[in-house]
């Protein structure tokens, strides 16, 4: 009999090992003359185990990690295909509670089967959200995208619903789907994990939202740091084509629909949507003015439904499970559920999908068990590059969109990155300034000239040149930023920098030198 | 890489732009096609792009220069990406970065600016390192990439396994 084997073949999982560890079971059980079947599925997000072999057994899959590549002898020689308990055992992967206590949406097949298995696919209720979508009329599917109260996931929030009318309605025959997977944002890698373990599923997405606002080509744009994604999501769009659920008849609706799977070349704005139709265009990737907005003039002038993977990625699950269930999820104005992603120094770093209003507190303690160091946390980052600094007396905060703005933060793409006390946080606000000057596109002044002079300013400070007056200086040059720039990578870069002087202002101190509270 | 002169460079990138589809005939494909072909974009080629798309040599010159990604030298065997953003940071990537320094004998510069790219010459022939911003790999930093194998929990000892690796596997 054969044993079924679970291996992630996540970029992140084989960053540490995997395709090792992958290798190695099918050597010693061939050598031990059991025959195993290893699936190389997605992961299931809880990094700090990875490598994560899963064994299927009567009973349910049994995990075990953080294996390398020298412990599979001893695991399987101690009984590890039969799923006994070891060590480096976690038991029934279903029950571990970390995994147990998220709400998985987008999420939901992540890390359940080989991501580029059709059959599985819609085993696992692939397709059951498309088909829906075609068998209604198009009007109804952009009023439940509206209904679930879906806002877009990228980091700016804007409900999905009213764009989807906007791209409807817009007079036009040439229309335009564009998936935002330029994920550019430090402590962020939802986007990577969900088209490497789950491609169908942003397929589908994009499907239903080009059959519904009328545009027959859809076009991810995927940072070129991500050739995992990039391989994973061509093979996944060759398969659905000749599944027939994606090309010129999608389920026989009679519908067109394909996908081009579009790489980047290494500009962190490109993740801002204007900049990225340019990219798409072949240009360099230079921030419009808005209006007009891409909803109507997006990408070559036609009007353009512009997404990150999440917010299409929830498409699916509305469509299957129907709005109400999505909108039934949430606070206030943030409804649905929200991928967490936990990184930096952080003991438990992830996947944590969960329904807004979670408190920052719970996610960095209870889920990410607070520092990889072991020392105390100082300080967390949430919302990426752009995203303020809080201290740990304000952990409490709950994540969500609103609540996160009243604070000075803004969730942005969802990640969270743990600092320990030995963060000096004078030197972080500077990098925020330096990444801002390399980063910039340089179309507007703001922007481009306030961060080199960002970086100088700080120097100044920490320097003990005049820190007074360079502190007013720096406050006066961040509301040039933040009022002045054309765009968010010069409107937000301000906010990690006003939030360490806020909150740390004893690392800007001279006499300290930045040396923090250590 | 062989060594072409400047006609036979720009007979060939003819023939890989010529093979493009027609919603790649567009400035950064094209640029994108001809590193894939040639490692690098050959300063020859570059003519060759304005004359196909009917553009400027201005304009491809403002998309060759606005991307990081593309080079206009060729790529050693070995191209190391360190990843400077603030989820390594926080994880270690500026003491990480003085030890690459001492023992590659490369500067990456303190801090976490863009620094120059640096090349260090190993018995194996010469290394590239630059930074890099976020390879999405931020729960498992410091993180590297190395001719685009990610590697996470960077120490520098597996910094230098992963160098090693390289150079024995040709890209």
């Amino acid at each position: 009999m054969s044993v079924r084997v679970y291996v992630p073949g996540d970029s992140a999982a084989c960053s540490v090992g995997a395709d090792e560890v992958a290798a190695r079971i099918t050597e010693v059980a061939a050598a031990e003359g059991v025959t195993v079947e290893v699936i190389r599925n997605g992961s299931r997000g809880m990094l700090w185990l990875e490598p994560f072999v899963e064994v299927q057994t009567p009973a349910g899959r049994v995990g075990y990690g953080p294996v390398a590549p020298g412990d599979v002898e001893a695991l399987i020689d101690s009984g590890m295909l039969e799923g006994v308990s070891h060590a480096l055992g976690h038991g029934l992967v279903d029950e571990i509670p970390w995994l147990a206590r998220q709400h998985r949406v987008s999420f939901a097949r992540v890390g359940l089967a080989d991501p580029l298995d059709m059959d599985d696919y819609r085993r696992l209720g692939g397709l059951v959200g498309l088909r829906r979508a075609l068998a209604i009329p198009v009007d109804e599917v952009a009023a439940d995208i509206l209904a679930s109260g879906l806002r877009g996931r990228g980091g700016a929030g804007f409900p999905a619903g009213i764009k989807w009318r906007t791209v409807l309605e817009a007079p036009g025959d040439t229309k335009y789907v564009c998936c935002n997977a330029d994920e550019g944002d430090s402590g962020t890698f939802a986007d990577r994990m969900l088209m490497e373990g789950d491609p169908f599923t942003l397929l589908e997405g994009m499907t239903i939202a080009g059959t519904t606002v009328g545009a027959s080509i859809g076009l991810i744009y995927v940072r070129s740091e991500y050739p995992a994604a990039i391989r994973t999501l061509r093979t996944a769009v060759d398969i659905a084509r000749v599944d027939g659920w994606l090309g010129p008849d999608v389920l026989g609706s009679g519908r067109s629909f394909d996908v081009r799977i579009v790489e980047g070349a290494g500009s962190y704005v490109c993740g801002e949507e204007t900049a990225m139709l340019e990219s798409l265009e072949g240009k360099r990737g230079m921030v419009r003015p808005k209006p007009p907005i891409p909803a109507l003039q997006g990408l070559f002038g036609h009007p353009t439904l512009v997404h990150n993977v999440l917010t299409l990625s929830a498409v699916p699950a509305i469509l299957a499970d129907g709005a109400a269930a999505y909108q039934g999820l949430g606070v206030d104005r943030s409804r649905g559920t929200q991928v967490f992603q936990l990184a930096g120094n952080i003991a438990r770093g992830g996947i944590v999908e969960l329904a807004f209003g979670v408190s920052l507190r719970e996610l960095v303690e209870d889920f990410g068990g607070a520092t990889f160091s072991g020392r105390p946390i100082r300080a967390v980052q949430v919302g990426g590059p752009l995203g303020a600094y809080l201290p740990e007396h304000a952990l409490d905060v709950a994540m969500d969109y609103e609540a996160l703005a009243a604070a000075g933060g803004m969730l942005g793409h969802g990640g969270v990155v743990v600092f320990d006390d030995t963060v000096d946080m004078a030197a972080q606000a500077r990098f925020a300034m330096e990444f801002c000057a390399v980063e910039s596109c340089g179309k507007c002044t703001p922007c481009r000239i306030g961060s080199t002079r960002g970086v100088e300013v700080i120097d100044k400070i920490t320097a003990g040149i005049d820190p007074e007056r360079n502190l007013e200086l720096l406050e006066e040059l961040c509301e040039t930023m933040t009022d002045g720039s054309l765009c968010a990578m010069g409107g937000l870069t301000p906010l990690p920098v006003r939030s360490a002087v806020a909150h740390f202002g004893e690392d800007f101190h001279p006499s300290t030198n930045g040396q923090g509270k250590r | 890489m062989r060594k072409v002169s400047g006609q036979m460079t720009a007979a060939s990138a003819i023939r890989v732009l010529e093979a493009l589809p027609t919603h790649e005939r567009l400035i950064l494909p094209c640029l994108q096609a001809i590193q894939h072909a040639f490692g690098f974009v050959p300063e020859e080629t570059v003519d060759v792009v304005a004359g196909f798309l009917n553009v400027s040599r201005a304009e491809v010159v403002g998309v060759l220069t606005y991307y990081h990604d593309l080079r206009r030298m060729p790529p050693p065997a070995v191209v190391v990406g360190v990843c400077v953003a603030e989820a390594c940071q926080a994880s270690g990537v500026r003491s990480l970065i003085e030890q690459i320094e001492h023992d590659f004998g490369v500067r990456l510069g303190a801090g976490t600016g863009s620094g120059p790219v640096e090349f260090a010459g190993t018995g194996s022939g010469p290394v590239e390192f630059a930074k890099v911003y976020c390879l999405g790999n931020c729960a498992l930093g410091p993180a590297i990439m190395v001719n685009g194998r990610l590697v996470g929990r960077c120490d520098i000892g597996r910094v230098r396994a992963a160098v090693v690796d390289a150079q024995v596997v040709p890209r």
